[in-house]
């Protein structure tokens, strides 16, 4: 297999380029999208690369079309991706509840900027977290990802397809204008290197027919894609596990939502990610997610030297959420700073997690600009 | 045509696990629900590389009743994910089963741009000129004066013509028929399952039960007896002024050219990719 650029070595690049290329080592090969800033130069990379791959790469009509298009292609067995920004974002939010009724794994991204409404197109922001996590309707249960350097934005890519694949689920990555457009030096490995994840076929008609039932135990159903000839029909509606719909009768209807959560939250330790970074003996802990752990690496540095016993906790994984591990944290240290570039989001999900046990503060920050490090040192020196 | 029984066509393509119907008595939807599983037949074509694909209403609930795979989508999202499935898997021959509101009001985008870009794509309309699924409000097909649960007073907008449409889009066969025709509708739909790029066949269907009582049509012969008299066949109405033609519904075959689809225009694309890049000669 031949690749449109360089494996097996660093390139110089930005986020969203690094994401395009992750995604193609990933095995995507559909992509549909339509031009936001600051995900456009996803799309533009996808558009560059993906005839080469023998790729699929489309323009469609609006952001609901494009997150529509990638679940059929999933169906049809491809990987695929989209990337959008807040606004497209929220016009996807009623086919990612689609996608997570029919357990459909596709990869979303949203490079966000700051908002509400169009608000500020080229400026980084943290304001979707919640819209990421409880966006679309009714009770679901999806992966939300979070990366902090280009590296990362490489890296999680390709973990957020195999988790969308093993899963059978839509995975978010949440990322900001900022990571979009920095460069920075990626490492992109040979695909050889890399792990890549395929979705669970049936392995028998038996398995194929029960599309949306449970013969492995592991909450995960095998998925029969279309042109199999397993005659599979999927539904958003309430269905059983057949796939027939079952709309009025609350035991379906729990059983499936129920399963659903389960399949996440059973393999919770294997899909929540964090980084702990001079935790261990820590008084003062912060808590970060995406961007602003770049400042707070560097605030816990100038903390400690100026003798205050700082640590930080980065989450890679926003969704599932830990709160046990936030309460553990919380009976550790004395207070707990969440810097986030909004008005408090992560912070409800941290209090919540803290119940009580510690002091928990937000440091927030809204207009456009990542908090500097010295911003975060000095709100908690006081 | 040698017509087979219904019942051999009930058993070779329905989900008997899935039955009965949801479809009211007199509902159309079952009758165009068989003209396409006639027409399948009929060209012999292979069941297992068809997917129907649907968006939200009664007529959208027809690919959960037939023995195939099926994607029962978002409202009027239907083509839209149809383009990832055709894109991802061109072996695979769609079919797509909307009612009016479904296509041309929530999906009107959808429709256009799936038209534009020559999906590969069959269309099945159902036009009922209402919203049946959820009671009876005015679809954006409803003529003038026609009453539903949101206009009550009778409709004041203008209604959409969507094959006029489709054929305006670019589609390469489009054709309007109503459930009684059904020799030119069987026909129409094997043409259209035959053909490379968009085609859509749209019928005129009686909904007795949220639009015909409304409208003082309380059953489906009633309404028939509405669509013949609404209805003008296309060499006709070529020789009618446009005053005659006012609230009149024009049937027939509208269009049928050959335009590449999108299928083989995105294969041409990626060789084209390839040779710009020095990949491929
Ligand atoms: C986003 C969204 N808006 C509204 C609805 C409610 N809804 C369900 S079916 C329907 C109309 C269906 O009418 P039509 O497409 O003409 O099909 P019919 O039922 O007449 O066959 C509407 C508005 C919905 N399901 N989703
Ligand atoms: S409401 Fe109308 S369109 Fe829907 S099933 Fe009944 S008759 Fe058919």
């Amino acid at each position: 297999m031949r690749y449109p650029f360089p494996v097996g070595k660093s390139d110089f690049i930005q986020g969203d380029e690094a994401i395009a290329r992750a995604a193609i080592l990933a095995g995507c090969r559909f992509y549909a999208g339509y031009p936001i800033t600051p995900a456009s130069e996803i799309f533009e990379a996808m558009a560059l690369y993906m005839p080469l791959v023998d790729g699929v790469s489309i323009q469609m009509e609006d952001e609901i079309a494009s997150i529509a298009a990638i679940i059929g292609a999933s169906w049809a067995g491809a990987k695929a991706m989209t990337a959008t920004s807040g606004p497209g974002f929220s016009l996807m939010q009623e086919n990612l509840g689609y996608a997570v009724m029919t357990e459909t794994p596709i990869v979303v991204v949203n490079m966000m900027r700051g908002g509400p409404s169009t608000g500020q197109p080229t400026f980084p922001a943290q304001g979707d977290i919640m819209q990421a996590i409880w966006g679309t309707h009714g009770d679901h249960m999806l992966i939300v990802l979070s990366p902090s350097t280009v590296q990362e934005a490489f890296d999680f890519t390709i973990r957020a397809f195999n988790l969308a694949e093993k899963y059978r689920t839509p995975v978010v990555i949440l990322g900001d204008a900022e990571l979009a457009h920095m460069r920075e030096r990626v490492y992109i490995p040979e695909p050889e290197e890399i792990e890549v994840v395929e979705r669970k076929l049936p392995a028998s008609e038996e398995e194929a027919k029960l599309p949306f039932g449970d013969p492995h135990g592991d909450g995960v159903p095998p998925m029969p894609i279309f042109g199999k000839g397993y005659r599979t029909y999927v539904t958003g509606l309430t269905h059983d596990e057949y796939g027939h719909p079952r709309t009025v009768e609350p035991e379906v209807h729990e059983r499936l939502i129920r399963r659903i959560y389960r399949k996440i939250l059973d393999h919770k330790d294997e899909i929540i990610s964090r980084e702990e970074f001079m935790l261990e003996d820590a008084e003062v802990a912060i808590v970060t997610t995406g961007i602003v752990s770049r400042s707070a690496i560097r605030a816990v540095k100038i903390l400690r030297e100026k003798g205050v016993e700082a640590g930080l906790l980065k989450l890679n994984t926003v969704w599932p959420f830990d709160f046990d591990y936030i309460e553990e944290l919380a009976e550790r240290v004395d207070k707990i700073y969440v810097p986030e570039m909004n008005l408090g989001q992560l912070y409800h999900l941290v209090r919540e997690g803290a119940n009580g046990k510690a002091e928990v503060e937000l440091i927030a920050k809204i207009g456009g600009e990542v908090h500097t490090p010295m911003e975060i040192a000095e709100r908690v020196v006081g | 045509m040698y017509l087979k029984s219904a019942y051999e066509i009930r058993d070779k393509y329905l989900r008997k696990d899935m039955l009965p119907t949801i479809f009211c008595p007199g509902c159309g939807i079952g009758s165009v629900l068989q003209f396409t599983l006639r027409a399948i037949d009929d060209l012999k074509l292979n069941q297992d590389e068809i997917v129907w694909v649907s968006g939200i209403g009664c007529s959208s609930r027809v690919p959960g009743f037939v023995n195939f795979d099926g994607l029962h989508t978002t409202h009027g999202r239907a083509l839209a994910f149809a383009t990832g499935i055709k894109l991802a898997n061109p072996n695979l021959k769609i079919i797509a089963f909307m009612g009016d509101g479904d296509a041309a009001a929530i999906g009107g985008n959808h429709l256009i741009h799936a038209i534009r870009r020559n999906l590969d794509v069959t269309v099945i309309l159902i036009n009922n000129f209402t919203y049946g699924m959820t009671g009876g409000q005015v679809a954006p097909t409803a003529l003038k004066g026609l009453r539903g649960t949101t206009a009550p007073y009778g409709q004041f907008e203008n209604p959409f013509d969507i094959a006029q449409l489709a054929v305006s889009a670019g589609a390469n066969y489009v054709a309007r028929w109503t459930v009684f025709n059904y020799l030119q509708g069987i026909n129409s739909i094997k043409k259209a399952l035959q053909k490379e790029g968009f085609t859509l066949v749209e019928f005129l269907s009686p909904c007795p039960i949220s639009f015909g009582r409304r409208n003082r049509m309380k059953t489906a012969p009633e309404l028939i007896r509405w669509y013949q008299k609404i209805t003008v066949p296309l060499a006709k109405a070529k020789k009618m002024k446009p005053e005659e033609l006012e609230g009149k519904i024009v049937i027939g075959e509208f269009v049928d050219r050959d335009r590449p689809g999108l299928v083989r225009e995105y294969q041409e694309y990626i060789k084209r990719a390839k040779k710009m890049m020095g990949w491929e000669q």
